[in-house]
């Protein structure tokens, strides 16, 4: 019913490794899009914007991030929340030395700036695997956080040690700073994520992800066939570090708009996101989107359900909470190991199917 | 198109909770603590804050007779939840915000500000909002880190016969926005007053602090001043009752000055001393009431066994504060449903008298003090408490110390100046 | 004897004391691994649940007090009795073998033959629900824990150092009985392994799966009795550091201290977490008396990984793990 696939052929290979390769979906892209673009900026509430909608936009690029390195690179981190760290102070950095400088390209500034620092960190990966390297990447997340709270020059010698992000505007709208508006910074992140989510997709389809695939499946065997695994390595943590930099940069200053290291950036930023790609699906770019909508609109929508609807005391709501979202954690992993992305997976096929699945 | 179906389903949420209020009650929003790392510490404050705002429902029927909505939103000390927490209330015509973190003051002060809902950070946030020229909407009377820093430095001055020359003073500090606000204060006073001052760091939770210990043993301070929180707190106690470090030379902030940081440590924290900014116990006359009103009807917060803590005590005082700020504003502007920018006026002019504490039930409480547009941080007085570990309670061992105010609001104006020069803000009285 | 010799010695004997502890945690970590090649992330959640648990025994708390009195509008917070230590701690047992039946029944027996990222996430699921679990059931507030373990400086180190160097040297009792403990602890597994039928049942799955389920061990039974040491690991583990600090929700933050250690020691092997907390511990506290008036102290979160780091670019398996063989 949903999926009409009859005289959708395909007539050239490009066709048939399209993105979306079924007519209803690439529609159904479009449509979405539209919507994200046009319609949401005039329906939006400042409530669902600031506290669901931008961050979930933010988290979905750190997650695009640390997807590629261990959804397709098979390279375990746990750094991520020093990665989007070193993202935001770069930007902060770039902020204040140069006053006049566009913010779209601080941010991707910021992003370069974190793509080396995580490639630096990237090389014990050539020698350590799995568990292993996933702890020695905490190395870099106690380090770093440690340097940005110890180095006044990073925090430009302020008394508190926190950084704060000064107006800028995009277009003549504030976008960051207390003036700019929901919409504005709605806007500013949905569009790094079209950008980013675009490259992502386009980077894990092409030479370079089929041998970030490669090594993930088995780094030796991919050695033998030719692939260098030094340079697959470090361009994957290159490229995801780039990613959580930008949505580091972005997080601090459109979203937060003032940051301290240790609390903002600590290890269980670099935990949230980790369940994001794993709950989302590993090795899917659907994935990151998934897993990110979970794990931010899921307490906030239980919250709303237990506090506003059922009239619990917040206390035990929050409590709820927690236990609510570990056992729905167990249950997705129960009924789909590969996350939410596996799941839509099955639902699509049996939609393409229906009403006829025999 | 699951997505879509859970935003649709989300947003049908927030339309049932974002039902038209009417304003014939005065909202008094809570961003409570009462999970994750620090929730021993959020705890016994939320509950305070809430059953003396259940007791003037209860007692006198609100607030010149208009009733108090309270409003609860967990933000488990973290950052963005309590950012979340504050859209989802800023709508609800809110009259004043505690969020309870400086972490989350420092990002409420510009957006509230733009929005016009006035902030009280009691005893904790942003210190040189004492400059209310320049932050309009934030207030963070009675005292703030750097009046506790200087009470502290004037109690062992005068337990010195008013000399610290040559004195060896530890500063040990969490290691965030939070414990490095009174490292100015003490390195100026450290220069005019010739003491030594040693700058220790904990890294948050701090649950390991052995190096700091032997440290400190080494160095063989004379004394040692905590700035601590959470799991720090008793850690740190229990470490200097280790190393027999003399107590009564320990003295904590008092955000490291309650039951629960003590009580780990037993008998070892015996001595123990800390700041206080208002009186601890069940000793004033408002708790028989709390008994009648709250606690008997079976309608006090939480579990209803941390009455009379000093937290506790703590969240009540902020209470009682921000009530009589309504009172002062329901005067100034003669209206009785007052609205947030009318709260701010009658936080402006809030004058609390010890004849008004008395009538409150609370004499001797807190200090008298008078808030004017210039000067957002009362008079800045603390007292100092100590612990006595045989009968479990805290007893007050000096009266009201006054800090070095002068060079405070030096130092605020300062530092507020330049936030005002990177936020364009000309500063000014609100009319 | 210069001063600086004597305090750094001072912080090396600390050091070894603390990583004593963090072996501790290490060691719940490496059983779990060992018998299912699992990563357990909820390892510092079940010591801060056990640690509650016992608390909440010896003071006769009731149970889920807090969502009780809101569903019924009762006023129960306690059973008006106190439970001595020696009974407390058995029924603390008791409630970690439940809990690791049930691990095995809800999480377990659904994911079995899954990659070990997915049983990682199920770990954290798991941590996650427990921690909820720990606070809805016994409430968020700092409990004092005293299993009558002395603690404060031991005056036999102190008279000893002093008569030696002329300076007396700072211990931590508690840290001197969690040594003993410690040492019993390992001994008493490496003979439950070793000797008893269980215990080799427990080696042969850790060695190969299949083939001890070929030979008729089962797997769900050795499940459970590895979850059940490992709770039981992970109370020993809530006690120490419980009567440290007080019990509460920062306690299941010292799975983060256990890491280094378990990367350095290997995950498979028992004496490496020993060796590794050894290591650890005195590293991180001679790098921070060193590093101190250089770079300002506080580096004790990030050192302990560096060093771990360090080690494993020499031995990828860490330092008692097994040699990785990779075949293509």
């Amino acid at each position: 019913m949903l999926y009409r696939e009859a005289g959708d052929f395909k007539t050239s290979y490009a066709a048939d490794n399209q993105t979306f390769p079924i007519r209803f979906d690439r529609y159904g892209y479009y449509l979405v899009l539209a919507f994200a673009f046009l319609v949401m900026p005039m329906v939006i509430s400042d409530y669902w914007a600031n506290s669901i909608v931008i961050p979930f936009l933010i988290y979905a690029i750190a997650a695009l991030g640390l997807n590629i390195l261990i959804g397709y690179c098979g390279q375990l981190s746990l750094g991520t929340g020093a990665f989007m760290a070193v993202g935001a102070y770069a930007c902060y950095k770039l902020m204040v030395a140069m006053p006049g400088l566009n913010i779209v390209f601080v941010v991707v500034l910021a992003g370069l700036v974190t793509a080396a620092v995580g490639t630096l960190f990237g090389l014990p990966s050539l020698r350590i695997k799995g568990f292993y390297l996933a702890v020695a990447t905490l190395a870099a997340q106690f380090f770093l956080i440690w340097l940005f709270t110890r180095t006044p020059w990073f925090f430009n010698y302020s008394s508190t040690g926190m950084i704060s992000a000064p107006t800028r505007t995009l277009f003549g709208y504030p976008v960051t700073g207390p003036s700019a508006s929901a919409v504005s910074v709605y806007l500013v992140c949905l569009s790094f994520l079209v950008v980013m989510a675009w490259l992502a997709r386009n980077l894990t389809r092409g030479t370079i992800g089929r041998k970030w695939m490669a090594i993930r499946d088995m780094d030796i065997a991919a050695e033998i066939i030719g692939v260098n695994p030094m340079r697959a390595k470090l361009s994957a943590f290159a490229v995801s570090s780039f990613l959580i930099g930008v949505s580091g940069a972005l997080f601090f200053a459109v979203y937060l708009g003032a940051a301290e290291a240790g609390e903002a950036f600590g290890i269980d930023k670099s935990f949230l996101v980790l369940f994001m790609v794993i709950v989302g699906g590993l090795g899917s770019i659907l994935g990151a989107f998934l897993g990110a909508a979970f794990l931010i609109v899921g307490p906030v929508l239980l919250k709303m359900l237990l506090v506003n609807q059922f009239d619990w005391s917040s206390d035990l709501a929050a409590h709820l909470e927690v236990m609510i979202i570990g056992a729905l954690i167990l249950a997705f992993l129960i009924i789909e190991p590969h996350g939410l992305a596996a799941l839509w997976r099955t639902i699509k096929e049996k939609l393409r199917l229906w009403p006829f699945p025999h | 198109m699951k997505k879509m179906t859970k935003l649709a389903a989300g947003i049908a949420v927030t339309m049932a909770i974002a039902a038209p209020t009417v304003a014939q009650d005065l909202h008094f929003p809570m961003l409570n603590y009462r999970t994750g790392p620090f929730a021993p510490n959020g705890i016994p404050f939320a509950d305070g804050y809430q059953d003396y705002l259940t007791l003037i429902n209860e007692r006198d029927g609100g607030i010149g007779g208009v009733p108090i909505r309270m409003s609860e939103c967990e933000t488990a000390y973290n950052t963005e939840r309590g950012v979340e927490c504050y859209q989802s209330i800023r709508g609800d015509d809110p009259l004043v915000l505690q969020p309870l973190s400086t972490g989350i003051t420092y990002q409420l002060i510009p957006r509230a500000t733009e929005d016009g809902i006035p902030i009280h950070s009691m005893g904790y946030g942003r210190t040189s909002a004492i400059n209310g020229e320049v932050f309009n909407w934030v207030f963070n009377y009675p005292a703030n880190y750097w009046d506790g820093a200087s009470v502290i430095i004037n109690f062992l001055l005068d337990e010195n016969d008013g000399s610290l020359e040559d004195k060896k003073i530890v500063l040990l500090y969490h290691n965030s926005a939070y414990g490095r606000e009174p490292i100015p204060t003490l390195t100026r006073l450290s220069e005019d007053l010739g003491y030594e001052l040693i700058e220790i760091g904990v890294d948050s939770p701090g649950q390991e602090q052995r190096n700091q210990w032997l440290q400190i043993r080494r160095e063989r301070p004379d004394y040692v001043i905590m700035w601590g929180w959470g799991v720090m707190n008793p850690t740190a106690i229990q470490e200097a009752a280790n190393i027999r470090f003399p107590m009564e030379n320990f003295i904590g902030v008092w955000w490291s000055g309650s039951e629960q940081d003590v009580g780990p440590a037993g008998e070892g924290a015996h001595g123990y001393r800390s700041l206080a900014m208002h009186g601890t116990g069940r000793d004033y006359p408002i708790y028989d009431d709390i008994e009648e009103y709250v606690v008997e009807p079976g309608l006090e917060a939480g579990a209803g066994d941390q009455i009379g803590t000093v937290l506790y005590s703590r969240g009540l005082y902020a209470a009682m504060l921000a009530v009589e700020a309504a009172r002062t504003a329901q005067e100034i502007h003669g209206v009785d449903e007052i609205n947030a920018e009318q709260m701010r006026d009658g936080m402006a002019n809030l004058v609390i008298t010890e004849e008004r504490m008395a009538e409150l039930g609370l004499p001797e409480f807190g200090p008298a003090f008078e808030v004017s547009c210039e000067n957002h941080g009362g008079s800045g007085e603390a007292m100092i408490q100590e612990w006595d570990a045989n009968s479990g309670t805290w007893n007050l061992i000096t009266d009201w110390i006054e800090p070095d105010r002068d060079m405070i609001m030096e130092m605020a104006t300062e530092d507020s100046m330049s936030y005002a020069e990177e936020n364009d803000i000309t500063p000014g009285c609100m009319e | 004897m210069p001063d600086t010799l004597l305090f750094a010695m001072e912080a090396a004997l600390n050091g070894l004391t603390a990583g004593i502890m963090y072996a501790l945690v290490a060691l719940g970590f490496v059983l779990i691994f060992k018998a299912s090649g699992i990563f357990n992330f909820s390892q510092g959640v079940m010591a801060l649940f056990a640690a509650l648990t016992l608390v909440g025994f010896q003071q006769g708390q009731v149970p889920f007090a807090h969502l009780i009195n809101a569903i019924f509008g009762t006023r129960v917070h306690h059973f008006g009795w106190n439970l001595p230590t020696l009974l407390a701690i058995p029924a603390t047992v008791g409630v970690m073998v439940v809990f690791a039946w049930a691990v095995e029944r809800f999480v377990l027996r659904h994911l079995v033959n899954q990659k070990p990222i997915i049983l990682f996430m199920a770990t954290i699921g798991l941590a996650y629900f427990l921690e909820g679990l720990g606070d809805l059931m016994w409430g968020a507030e700092v409990k004092r824990l005293d299993v009558g373990i002395p603690q404060g400086m031991s005056g036999a180190v102190d008279d000893l150092t002093f008569g030696l160097f002329g300076y007396g040297f700072y211990m931590d009792t508690l840290d001197l009985y969690a040594m003993v403990i410690a040492a019993l602890l390992v001994a008493v597994l490496v003979l439950f392994s070793q000797y008893t039928k269980e215990g080799r049942a427990l080696r042969a799955v850790a060695d190969d799966h299949q083939a001890a389920l070929s030979v008729g061990i089962s797997l769900r039974f050795i499940w459970v009795l590895t979850w059940s040491i490992a709770g039981i690991v992970a109370l020993v583990a809530g006690i120490m550091w419980g009567a440290k600090s007080g019990v509460q929700f920062s306690l299941s933050l010292i799975a983060l201290k256990a890491l280094p250690v378990l990367i350095l020691g290997g995950f498979t092997s028992i004496p490496g977490a020993i060796v590794g907390g050894l290591i650890i511990g005195v590293g991180e506290k001679l790098f921070d008396f060193f590093m101190q008036p250089i770079v300002g102290g506080a580096t004790e979160n990030w050192f302990a990984y560096m060093l771990a780091l360090v080690f494993l670019l020499f031995r990828p398996q860490g330092l008692f793990g097994e040699k990785i063989i990779e075949r293509v």
